[in-house]
This record gives structure tokens, C-alpha cells and sequence, in this order.
């Protein structure tokens, strides 16, 4: 790339970003975060009781865990890729990992 | 920071709500008797963002409470000096009305817990407590206010009354208190002792603030009932009569509405505190 | 052993017996009183794991997580009283379990959703001023040092990570493609937004982040990757709000 070409992209760049620059909503109400906003709150009410995991002497060592097939991991069909390391960089290297 | 304008003395002896950030819209559009809030400290020590913008617009409208809740003053382990540093950086720039914590510890050695712990009434425990609010008071440079824990069990080696040990804290740190009277019920009942003699024996002068909330039932392996501090509810109206003998003697004071899960929308929590308006009419 | 010590031990480990010296009405034995401590405990780290990393639950499905968090939280209980930080470690936890093995994305995912939580609680500050930089000559533009938002994070990932976080996020998005994507969380106000990152882009905002300019960080980066491409990185950092003004660090 020139150094006349670079600039203009630049500059053209530029222009781009503040025309697609939206003005955030200026209201401390409005929520559109993903449920970020009650994560990880600290709080003092109890729990629920005398029942609960918490007193299940059962399946709480990693090895008695398993991965049942209800949430969307099926459904992504993403390949199962080895190592990462591989894949480092450009997105032809990672085409090159997949599977034909 | 707040300028000194918008500080305030004390919190007014009105009804007041636990801030939920749902309600931040209709709390302000509708309080309804709510002069108050009262939010948990640990979920303003974040550097920035929608809950410090929150705090500082509800504080242009409403005396603030800070609680805090994860600061373990009744733990063995030494108090959190960074956690301290946090509660002061959150109490020099939000200047609220009242700051208050628990009876109880949830630090052990490097671990938070994320419970309210109970502990055993001992001269050992009491110099520890005493000792943990006065170095809080130092470094805040405030009286704190300290509230009676929810009991689950008791302890062998107490030696005294929850009532005895508070008002022995009282005499040697200068902290005043905060009167959970849904905790006085859950308690008495989960003991087997009488919530109208903890009063009694309670050192009402001292009381700053009071507190409200709802409970879960739940029953022990005897068959017992074990009630359960779920703040998931309404106020069940024994603990509104508990109140209201309470303030028959300590006068008008400030009562905070709890409710922390299965939160209600806003005009079901305005009911509660426009209850708690009654109470204080009373 | 201290009181606390032995009234701790059991807490989170339901195989032990409840400890001595509880007792219910009448000197009766505390027995399972001491159970509402533990679910108490366990319970509330649960939640605050459920709530604190939404998109791994979603991809794992809501019964997987829950049975897997409390493996996490007896292992890992916080370090902090402040909850909003709970959970730093929960990614590299991920990894060490076989049964995840086949989902290589999902530590990322972990990674994700700390850095959504990081933004949204991460300091304010004034916004850059792009009006004013848009009227620069495009090579005293290129001198410029542009301060990176408190609130602005990045994530590299060797998945399709921004691809991800959309099919399980956004409705009707499309299933991720096979590619590496990074990520740029901002935060034009309060609400931290992901976006996806150009090749090299991680790159030049790390440079410009150690006090770059836009020119030195843009020829660093293109010596690891050769296509970088400046103005598409331009587009999508100062027109989602990466960067902040000086004054308001």
C-alpha cells in the first residue's frame, strides 16, 4: 500500500467511523446488556433451606460429572478441532484444519 | 463526589426499600412514602459504570443506606484491609446517610464464603467483634450501625444473650444498631424463645434503623419449624406487630423494606413501604 | 482448630457430619440447622456462577452447568467478598475437565463473559473525540496516540468467538463459521457491546494500548500479519467507542 493510498484510507476510514457513530442512549435506565447487570451481585437473604445441592454427597467430584446434550453445543455443529496452537493467524489456517 | 447538599444527616425515620436495579425507572416515577434506599456495598465497589451512574442520580432524590455485607466483623480472621479501603472509597464518594454491617462472618483465611455465619455469644467472640467495629469506625471515620443476625442453630459455648453481647458491644465501640425485626422472628422461632422477650431485653435506645422482610418456612429433623431468611416474600403480619411494639418505645425511625429474591415488581414493593408507613403512623 | 476452621470445613464438603457444639431448641442437636449454612453457601455461589456466565450455561444447556458448578465452587470458592469478580479462574477450571474436552471454544467462551462483566463495571471515562480528529490531515491523524477506554476489552480466540456469542445470543443469527475470530467488547456508555475484530486488530489496539501511535502500531502489526488492515480496524474501534480521551483516565 503507498503511503497516498494508506492515507486516504485512513481518512476515509475515519469519516466512516464517525458517521456510523451511534449516540449511546443517555438514560442510566436503559438495560441492553446481555444480563450482565445482575451478575455476580452480592447479597444477605438465605437460601433455600435444608434441601438443595448443597447437601448432595452425590456427583460433586469432576470425574462423576457428564455433559448431557441439552444446551446449543450440539446444534453450533462446530468441529471438534484439536489443539489450538495451529490455528494461530490467518483464517486459511484454520480452513486447513477442517475436515473436507 | 457529592457536594455538601445533597448529604445528608441521618436517614429520615421513614419508610425506605433495598434498591433493586429493576425499579430504577418506576422507584423514581412512583416512591409512593419511599424517602430511602439502602443498597449492598459490595455491588458499588465495580470502577465505574451503570451502577455508580445509578447511585449518583438516586442520591439526588433519596437519603441513601449503605450495607455492607461481605465484610466478615465477627470472622477470626483479621479484617480485609483492601475490603475496608474499598468500603471507605465507596463511603467518601456516595456519602450516605447511614453505613451498617452484620453480626456474623463470612471470611475465613483468603476464602469468602457468601453467608451470613452465625457466631457464639463468648467474652472471646465479644472482644474480637468490639474489636473489628472499632478499627471499621477508624477507618471510616463513622459510627456503623450493627444488625442481629437470623439464627439457624445455637451455640453450646454461649455465654450470653444475642441481647447481652449487642448491648455489650453498644457500651465498648459506640456503634449503634440496627434492628432486623424479621430476623428477631426467625430467630425466636427457630430457638424456641419468645421474639416479644428479645425485645424486652434488646437495647432499643441504640436502635438507627430498623428492617423488614419476608421468610420461608422450612422444618428441622424433629419436625420443628425452621424458618428461613429468604427475603422472598412479603412481611408476614407478626413481624409488622413485632415492629410496631418496637417502635412504641424507640419513637419514629427509619424501616427498610426487604425483598433481595423472586423480586416483585414496583407497585408490590411501594405496598410494602406504604405498610411500613402505617407502622410509623402508628 | 478453631471454631471457624471446623464450622468452615463442612460447608462445602456435604460428606462431613455437622460439626460439635450446634445445638437446636432444648439442647437438642443441631443436625441438619447446619444444612441451611451449606445450601446457603453452595447455593448462592451457584447462583452468582449461573448469572455470572450466561453464555457458557446457554451452550452447555442449564441442567450440564448446574451440576457442573458445584464441582466449581467447592473447588474454588471466592477470594474476594466482592461477587462481581467471582469466577476468574473458571475458564482455565473448564479446560482441566475431560468430559469438556470436545468443546475446545467453551474456555473462551468462559473468557467472554468475564470480560462482558469486566466492562460493565470498568471505570468511566470521557469519549474520544472523534469530531475533532476527523478534521486532522490524515498524517498527523496517523501520529496520534489514541488512549484505549478503561472499559475496552479484547479477547483472542482461535474459535469464531464474536460467531458464538451471536447464534446463542442474537435471534436467528447464523451457526458460527469454521474461522478464528477476536473480539472487541466496548462500552459507548453503560452497555458493553461485542464486536468482531479484523485480523491483526488485537494486534495494533495491544500497541496502541502501550502508548503507540496509530503509525508505529500499524507497522508493528503488519510484521505478524501481513494483511492487516488499518481502516477496516479504524471503522470498528473509534465507531464503537474504544478509545477515551486522556482527561477522563
Amino acid at each position: 500500500m503507498s503511503i497516498t493510498l494508506k492515507t486516504f484510507a485512513v481518512a476515509s476510514a475515519v469519516a466512516t467511523a464517525f458517521a456510523a457513530q451511534t449516540s449511546p442512549a443517555n438514560a442510566a435506565t436503559k438495560e441492553k446488556c446481555f444480563g450482565v447487570a445482575l451478575a455476580g451481585e452480592n447479597g444477605c437473604a438465605a437460601g433455600p433451606g435444608t434441601t438443595c445441592a448443597g447437601t448432595s454427597v452425590t456427583d460433586y467430584q469432576g470425574n462423576a460429572w457428564t455433559l448431557v446434550d441439552a444446551g446449543t453445543c450440539e446444534s453450533m455443529d462446530l468441529p471438534e478441532m484439536a489443539d489450538g496452537s495451529e490455528r494461530k493467524g490467518s483464517l486459511e489456517a484454520v480452513d486447513r484444519d477442517l475436515p473436507a | 463526589m457529592l457536594d455538601d447538599e445533597r448529604r445528608f444527616d441521618g436517614l429520615p425515620a421513614r419508610p425506605g426499600v433495598g434498591y433493586k436495579p429493576q425499579h430504577f425507572s418506576a422507584l423514581q416515577a412512583d416512591p409512593g412514602p419511599v424517602a430511602w434506599i439502602e443498597v449492598h456495598a459490595e455491588n458499588y465497589m465495580g470502577d465505574g459504570g451503570r451502577p455508580h451512574a445509578q447511585l449518583r442520580a438516586l442520591s439526588e432524590r433519596f437519603a441513601l443506606s449503605i450495607h455492607g455485607v461481605g465484610l466478615s466483623i465477627g470472622g477470626e480472621t483479621p479484617l480485609d484491609r483492601d475490603h475496608l479501603a474499598r468500603l471507605k472509597t465507596l463511603c467518601d464518594w456516595a456519602q450516605p446517610a447511614s453505613f451498617s454491617e452484620h453480626l456474623a462472618w463470612s471470611t475465613h483465611g483468603a476464602e469468602y464464603l457468601n453467608d451470613l455465619l452465625p457466631l457464639p455469644y463468648t467474652d472471646a467472640t465479644l472482644a474480637r467483634v468490639a474489636s473489628h467495629i472499632a478499627q471499621v469506625q477508624d477507618v471510616l471515620g463513622r459510627q456503623m450501625l450493627l444488625e442481629n443476625p437470623s439464627s439457624y442453630l445455637a451455640f453450646a459455648d454461649s455465654t450470653m444473650s444475642e441481647t447481652e453481647f449487642l448491648a455489650a458491644l453498644v457500651d465498648r465501640t459506640g456503634c449503634g444498631l440496627l434492628l432486623d425485626v424479621n430476623n428477631v422472628f426467625v430467630s425466636a422461632t427457630n430457638l424456641d424463645l419468645s421474639a416479644q422477650a428479645y425485645l424486652d431485653a434488646y437495647p432499643l435506645a441504640h436502635v438507627q434503623e430498623f428492617h423488614v422482610g419476608g421468610h420461608d418456612e422450612d422444618h428441622d429433623d424433629t419436625g420443628a419449624p425452621l424458618l428461613i431468611d429468604s427475603h422472598g416474600k412479603h412481611v408476614i403480619d407478626p413481624v409488622w406487630t413485632l415492629l410496631e411494639h418496637a417502635l412504641a418505645t424507640t419513637g419514629p425511625k427509619p424501616v427498610l423494606v426487604e425483598w433481595d429474591n423472586h423480586v416483585p415488581d414496583w407497585p408490590t414493593l411501594r405496598a410494602q413501604a406504604q405498610r411500613a408507613a402505617k407502622a410509623l403512623a402508628t | 482448630m478453631s471454631d471457624q476452621t471446623t464450622f468452615r470445613q463442612g460447608l462445602l464438603d456435604p460428606s462431613r457430619a455437622t460439626p460439635d457444639g450446634l445445638k437446636g431448641p432444648a439442647n437438642a442437636p443441631a443436625g441438619k440447622r447446619y444444612d441451611v449454612y451449606r445450601n446457603n453457601v453452595t447455593h448462592s455461589l451457584i447462583a452468582a456462577l449461573q448469572t455470572a456466565f450466561p453464555l457458557v450455561r446457554k451452550i452447555l444447556g442449564g441442567q450440564s452447568f448446574d451440576s457442573l458448578a458445584p464441582i466449581y465452587v467447592r473447588a474454588h470458592p471466592p477470594k474476594s467478598p466482592v461477587m462481581m469478580q467471582y469466577g476468574i479462574d473458571f475458564p482455565a477450571f473448564l479446560e482441566t475437565l475431560p468430559q469438556l474436552s470436545k468443546l475446545g471454544y467453551l474456555p473462551d467462551c468462559a473468557r467472554f463473559d468475564l470480560a462482558l462483566r469486566g466492562s460493565y463495571h470498568a471505570a468511566d471515562a470521557a469519549p474520544f473525540d472523534l469530531a475533532a480528529f476527523q478534521t486532522l490531515p490524515p498524517d498527523e491523524m496517523m501520529a496520534q496516540r489514541l488512549p484505549v477506554a478503561p472499559a475496552t476489552r479484547i479477547l483472542r480466540s482461535h474459535w469464531p468467538l464474536y460467531d458464538i456469542w451471536r447464534f446463542n445470543t442474537v435471534a436467528d443469527a447464523p451457526k458460527p463459521r469454521p474461522v478464528a475470530q477476536d473480539v472487541m467488547i466496548t462500552r459507548p456508555q453503560f452497555d458493553p457491546e461485542p464486536h468482531l475484530l479484523p485480523p491483526g486488530a488485537a494486534d495494533w489496539l495491544d500497541r496502541l494500548a502501550q502508548g503507540d501511535s496509530v503509525q508505529a502500531a500499524h507497522d508493528a502489526t503488519l510484521t505478524t500479519t501481513p494483511e492487516f488492515d488499518l481502516a477496516a480496524t479504524l471503522v470498528v474501534t473509534l465507531g464503537k467507542s474504544a478509545f477515551c480521551t486522556d482527561e477522563g483516565r
